[in-house]
């Protein structure tokens, strides 16, 4: 079993990897809310656990429950609130993190739990002894247990006390007393940041690196923190708080922070903060330098000062919104989650559409498409998302009765139903939003249904479905495990005889999967993947006609044989050869029958004076209508039958900012380009720095095809490509291009007139601009620089097919996914000073509009990807690059054939 | 100060390469066994002609106190115990299930407590070794705690949900107690049975390891869940997968069901634990539910073709029998999944 994270309530909860972050519900804490601290010292326990249900239903996965409070007896009432909240099982179906500074009331309430609580908090702030005890009594209890960064001598502060003190606690609990790691939680302790106090700086970037540090060297442990004592200096101001949280959050979460004491209600979604607010915010939790000048904490309350405003003004700046046309206030609602306008909004659009049902499947959807996709980004986090769906049934309680008499006027009423579907999100899951949406749109297609809800245990579905004969079963469910539920049920139903169609949705559910897991072990019936809502109605009206089914039938289990070969085809094909296999079956040119040429100089050249007139002739169009989704070959797509209209006015509109771009001269190119002598040594190209090919100037390192090849073609590196050490005197070249930094103010000050249309537009001819002066230096490297085609003369639109010898790879791309080689080309270039292209902490290049690649001439050489590569080869590559295997794979992650730090794969492999 | 760092029981490393080979095989009912016998007060008491007198004074009446027969007529518990011994069980329970002060309070025997743990394992311990002499197959003695009447995170008073009848240290002290007269009279494992709230076995488990301290050695623990409604749920309300959460800490020997509404209820719960389970699994049903005279008559074979049902889905290492369940279901049942590999724990 993996070690995750088991705690449990009446419900178990297992911290996957699926799970970017745990909200610890914290209003049932005296000291963190106000609230909760009255009700509890009135003893008003009814409304208090009023307090605790509320959380959980807003999607609270662990409750907090703290009674530190020195008015009232803390123990006693710890015992008698959690003996209240054993009696409702809403409350008590999730884990409880039992909260304390005193250890008495801690065990007071191990003492009250039956599931597998969290424990908050033990430290060796009394030394090694008594957090030996209390540890050992957790072990006795079984709870898990959050450790503080807190020894002897204080609470930690630095990066080093807190590594240094998590350190220690985690040898003494799994190293002697054989703690389980994955039940430690380490609270690093998030200190005030932005107070004034220089010291204080930092705080936010020792939290989030200790985090990271933590999640890297102590296996299997989590770490969390309480994330409002970070904003302590604002109090009062909200929205500037809310704003920290958020950035915050998102920084820690990627470091690794996997669980927090967060008031969902005081968080913004990060996405949506104002961008200077944002940038303030992100300059004083990560400590960096404004680009405006001064400290980030001065920047910091300047700004805060704008955003505080009282309640009225802020209620004006909170309803620009209201402006928007009617889907877009629909997506705010929902990703915002106000429900006040929503049922105003939800008419306002039902009125415009042709059916109330258009309305979902229209803008309601899209909406919550994008809060999947922020939720999918760790930029929403759960109990937002939960007020999203909130927002969502609001919307949809508006439309169920005029389709209800849409039906009725159909003739719905009277007649026979269509048939009985039966809908339910599986145990484990309490995703159903998608799950009612199919409800509804069947209930209007003239379908009973029976809607089990969620969390609905397989015995219950089989015995629902046979007491009521439903002719059809609906499952949903958005979690991974949720898939293994499905296919337990679909063996259940083919065990206890069913014949029924099973239909399966849900956001993590696919047709592949249906097809390999689901569906085979559901032979007495046919199980169909359902994408969405809108084919809903289709697929159960082919199953239940019974002159379409059997035809429809054969059809679903040619296609799924079909996907389970292919899928089979693919698993097989995903085995990678071993490293050493792969370099064997190397490219091999016929290096003796080949001189490569040499540049007409070595050494980089700036290339400042660009006309930008010429750069537009270079402009390949086709991408520029890709950015603004709209598929098709440029000039063909101005003709388009569909979209040709709109094409031909974004083209005008384009062309006439573009001449604007040129007369004006709004941008100003810079390129620079360089050739040094070069050879392959392995799978690595080296540079030198003499024609002698003596001193070694620059490794630049390539990664090889792993997969398994056939009818004898080989499997690249890039360094294929280039002579190997005494084949030849090869050269490579390199290069960067910029359209310039203009494009950014030119953006920002078109927004600020709210002309996002404009602003769009400029970042996008950048965009080409960069792109047509990479080809036509490429070109200019041919027939000039290095010279090797001085007679090549194609058009320049012939030139995006690509005619020419010879190729300009870019690091992060297919054929070199390695980001991290940007910073050796940037090196050898000197490219920040010769155009001001920088690289950012990710590798991106700021501004956006810059290319940059290397040149490779050998006539033969092509683009290829790498594709996905094993550990054996990562391994070796981050020996070569001198970079930690951990850091290779995090900028690799995304080409890796395996799970890093899984254990046993290796032994297995 | 608790030990964790304790030597394993002897018995451990033989269960464990048993248990490797093959499905266990658990005794069956005690209870119903008895009450065959037809007992009267006297039998009870041991103040008939065939039985033992005990020291122990009581006002209230004894028959039904099963547990007291280990003092009064060891003769006949453990004839049932070598019956079920020799028709294939490896481990028998001791008849002990309510020999806590808790329990014990209703027959006003509190005070024998300590004698009827002690005396109900040496009895189990003496049908086993003359099962062992006679045939050379290992037997072993499971100490057998049961949950008490009183439930530690559920009101008996519905207008005071916050109420408790019973604390956890209540339960703690009494579970000590019964397990250190268990060890005392040699049993090779702890089996804590019949568990209706999770809070209940939380406190065995915490009066377990401190036992082992006092002992200074660890022995293996069994677990044992029932789920009596159709809601899949415990009596306290938790699903199968968050009962073996709350008591994985127990690093248990086995985990599983008991008792309940026989095999076929029981058969997706404990599906559900086989999954999630990093301990071996163990089963022991009622012969079915009970008819309108509260008597099982779900015939050996029966029992026996259901059970054989977890073997070959393989969710079982232990099986065994329980309200209800003969020495012929036993034999039944070890006959049935003899065929089967025991349950792979998942990697």
């Amino acid at each position: 079993m993996t070690r995750y994270l088991r705690l449990s309530g009446l419900e178990p909860f297992v911290l996957t990897p699926d799970i970017p972050f745990v909200n610890v519900g914290e209003r049932t804490n005296v000291t963190g809310s106000a609230r909760f601290r009255k009700l509890i010292v009135n003893r008003d326990y009814a409304a208090a656990l009023e307090v605790a249900r509320d959380q959980v239903e807003n999607g609270a996965q662990i409750i907090d429950v703290n009674m530190d409070e020195g008015l009232i007896d803390s123990r006693q009432a710890m015992i008698e609130f959690l003996n209240l909240v054993a009696s409702e099982p809403d409350i008590a179906r999730v884990p409880i993190m039992i909260d304390s500074s005193k250890w008495e009331v801690i065990e007071a309430g191990l003492q009250c739990v039956q599931g597998k609580p969290v424990v908050n908090s033990i430290s060796l702030k009394e030394g090694e002894d008594a957090f030996r005890h209390h540890a050992g009594l957790c072990l006795a209890y079984g709870a898990a247990v959050v450790v503080m960064a807190f020894d002897e001598t204080g609470q930690a502060d630095t990066f080093d006390r807190k590594t240094e003190i998590c350190a220690r606690a985690y040898r003494i609990l799994v190293g002697e007393m054989g703690f389980p790691p994955e039940d430690i939680i380490f609270d690093p302790n998030v200190f005030a940041v932005a107070t004034g106090i220089e010291e204080h700086d930092n705080y936010g970037v020792d939290f989030i690196e200790a985090t990271r540090w933590i999640r890297t060297n102590l296996a299997h442990a989590h770490v969390s923190g309480g994330v409002s004592n970070l904003s302590f200096s604002f109090r009062g101001n909200e929205p500037v708080r809310e704003a920290m949280h958020a950035v915050f959050l998102y920084h820690a979460i990627q470091a690794g922070m996997d669980m927090g004491i967060v008031n969902a209600g005081q968080l913004a979604v990060y996405d949506q903060i104002e961008p200077d607010l944002r940038e303030a915010c992100e300059d004083v939790v990560l400590n960096r330098k404004p680009k405006a000048g001064g400290t980030a904490t001065e920047r910091m309350l300047e700004i805060a000062e704008r955003f505080r405003g009282d309640k009225r003004e802020e209620k004006v700046r909170d309803l620009a919104w209201r402006d928007w046309p009617v889907e877009k206030r629909l997506e705010h609602a929902l990703v915002n989650g106000i429900t006040e306008f929503i049922e105003e909004d939800t008419e306002t659009a039902r009125q415009t559409a042709e059916r109330p049902l258009h309305v979902i499947e229209g803008p309601l959807m899209a909406g919550m498409n994008v809060v999947g996709d922020l939720f999918g980004a760790g930029k929403m986090f759960l109990p937002q998302v939960v007020k999203s769906a909130r927002v969502m049934k609001q919307a949809v309680a508006v439309l169920l009765p005029y389709m209800e008499e849409e039906k009725r006027l159909n003739g719905g009423e009277g007649r026979q139903s269509a048939g009985k579907v039966l809908m339910a999100t599986v145990k484990g899951d309490v995703h159903d939003i998608g799950k009612n949406i199919v409800g509804v749109v069947l209930a209007c297609n003239n379908y009973d249904i029976v809607d089990l809800g969620v969390m609905v245990p397989p015995q219950k579905i089989l015995q629902v479905a046979r007491e009521e004969k439903v002719d059809v079963i609906g499952l949903s469910g958005l979690i991974t495990p949720s898939l293994d539920e499905m296919v337990h049920l679909a063996s259940e139903m083919e065990r206890e005889g069913f014949d029924v169609p099973l239909l399966i949705g849900g956001a993590t559910t696919s047709k592949v999967h249906t097809a390999v897991k689901i569906a085979p072990r559901y032979e007495k019936g046919q199980t169909v993947y359902v994408t969405d809502a809108s084919r809903a109605v289709g697929v159960v009206g082919a199953l239940l006609n019974p002159g379409q089914k059997a035809g429809y039938v054969a059809d679903i289990r040619a296609d799924y044989a079909e996907v389970a070969e292919k899928h089979e085809r693919g698993e097989r094909a995903k085995s990678r050869l071993p490293i050493e296999t792969a370099r064997a079956n190397a490219l091999a040119f016929d290096w003796d029958s080949y001189r490569p040429p040499a540049p007409s100089f070595t050494g980089t050249r700036v290339l400042p004076d660009w006309d930008l007139a010429e750069i537009a002739r270079y402009i390949d169009w086709t991408p520029f209508f890709q950015t603004w989704e709209m598929r098709g070959v440029y000039p063909k797509i101005l003709e388009d039958e569909k979209q040709g209209e709109a094409a031909r006015a974004l083209f005008a509109d384009a062309q006439d900012m573009l001449d604007r771009i040129v007369t004006e001269r709004w941008f100003t190119p810079r390129a620079v380009v360089g050739f040094w002598p070069a050879n392959a040594v392995g799978d690595d190209i080296r540079l030198f720095t003499g024609a002698d090919r003596e001193e070694t100037l620059a490794t630049l390192h390539t990664l090889r095809q792993q997969t398994g090849k056939r009818n004898g073609r080989p499997n690249v590196a890039l360094s294929d490509f280039v002579a190997p050490v005494g084949k030849g005197s090869d050269h490579v070249g390199g290069f960067v291009v910029t359209a310039g930094p203009e494009e950014a103010d030119i953006a920002e000050r078109l927004d600020k007139a709210n002309d996002n249309y404009g602003a769009i537009l400029v970042k996008a001819l950048a965009d080409r601009v960069a792109e047509a002066m990479a080809e036509m230096l490429h070109e200019r490297v041919r027939r000039e620089f290095w010279g090797y085609a001085p007679d090549e003369a194609f058009d320049p639109q012939a030139l995006i097919g690509e005619p020419y010898d010879g190729i300009r790879p870019a690091p992060g791309y297919p054929a070199q996914p390695d980001h991290t080689e940007k910073r050796t080309l940037f090196r050898l270039l000197d490219a920040e000073d010769a155009t001001g292209v920088k690289l950012t902490e990710s590798m991106a290049m700021w501004p956006g509009s810059s290319v940059s690649g290397l040149y490779i001439g050998h006539p033969d050489s092509y683009y290829f990807g790498v594709g996905k590569v094993e550990r054996d080869q990562v391994e070796e590559y981050a020996r070569r690059k001198g970079m930690s295997l951990e850091e290779a794979e995090r900028w690799l992650a995304p080409v890796l054939n395996y799970i890093p730090n899984a254990p046993g794969r290796r032994e297995a492999a | 100060m608790l030990n964790f760092s304790l030597p394993d029981a002897s018995c451990l490393a033989t269960l464990r390469t048993l248990a490797a080979e093959r499905i266990l095989i658990l005794d069956g009912a005690m209870g119903t066994m008895i009450q065959t016998l037809n007992m009267t007060e006297e039998d009870f008491t041991g103040h008939g002609h065939a039985g033992c007198r005990h020291h122990h004074h009581s006002d209230h009446p004894q028959k039904g106190n099963n547990d007291l027969l280990v003092l009064t007529q060891p003769e006949a518990v453990e004839e049932i115990q070598f019956t079920f011994a020799m028709a294939g069980a490896d481990i028998l329970e001791t008849n002990t299930f309510s020999s806590t002060t808790i329990a014990q309070a209703d027959y006003g025997l509190e005070a024998a407590v300590h004698d009827l743990n002690v005396a109900g394992a040496r009895v189990a311990r003496r049908a086993a070794d003359r099962a062992e002499a006679r045939d050379g197959r290992p037997r072993f003695v499971a100490g057998a705690v049961g949950p008490t009447n009183r439930t530690a995170s559920i009101s008996p008073d519905v207008n005071d949900p916050g109420y408790r009848a019973v604390s956890f240290d209540d339960l703690r002290l009494a579970y000590g107690q019964q397990i250190d007269g268990l060890i005392e009279g040699g049993a090779d494992l702890i089996l804590i049975e019949t568990i209706f709230d999770t809070l209940n076995a939380k406190a065995a488990i915490f009066a377990a390891f401190e036992s082992f301290t006092r002992a200074g050695r660890r022995l293996p623990i069994m677990i044992s869940g029932t789920i009596t409604d159709a809601s899949g749920r415990t009596l306290s309300g938790q699903t199968p997968t968050a009962f073996w959460h709350s008591v994985a800490h127990a690093r248990p020997f086995t985990v599983g069901l008991n008792c309940a509404l026989g095999a076929e209820a029981m058969r997706p719960h404990m599906a559900e634990i086989a999954g999630v389970a990093t301990a071996l699994t163990c089963a022991y049903p009622n012969a079915g539910l009970p008819n309108a005279f509260g008597e099982y008559d779900e015939g050996p074979e029966d029992t026996a073709r259901q059970v054989a049902g977890f073997a070959r889905e393989g969710i079982v290492n232990v099986v065994g029998g329980c309200c209800g369940t003969t020495p012929d279901h036993i034999r039944a049942i070890a006959e049935s999944v003899a065929p089967f590999p025991p349950r792979k724990v998942p990697a």
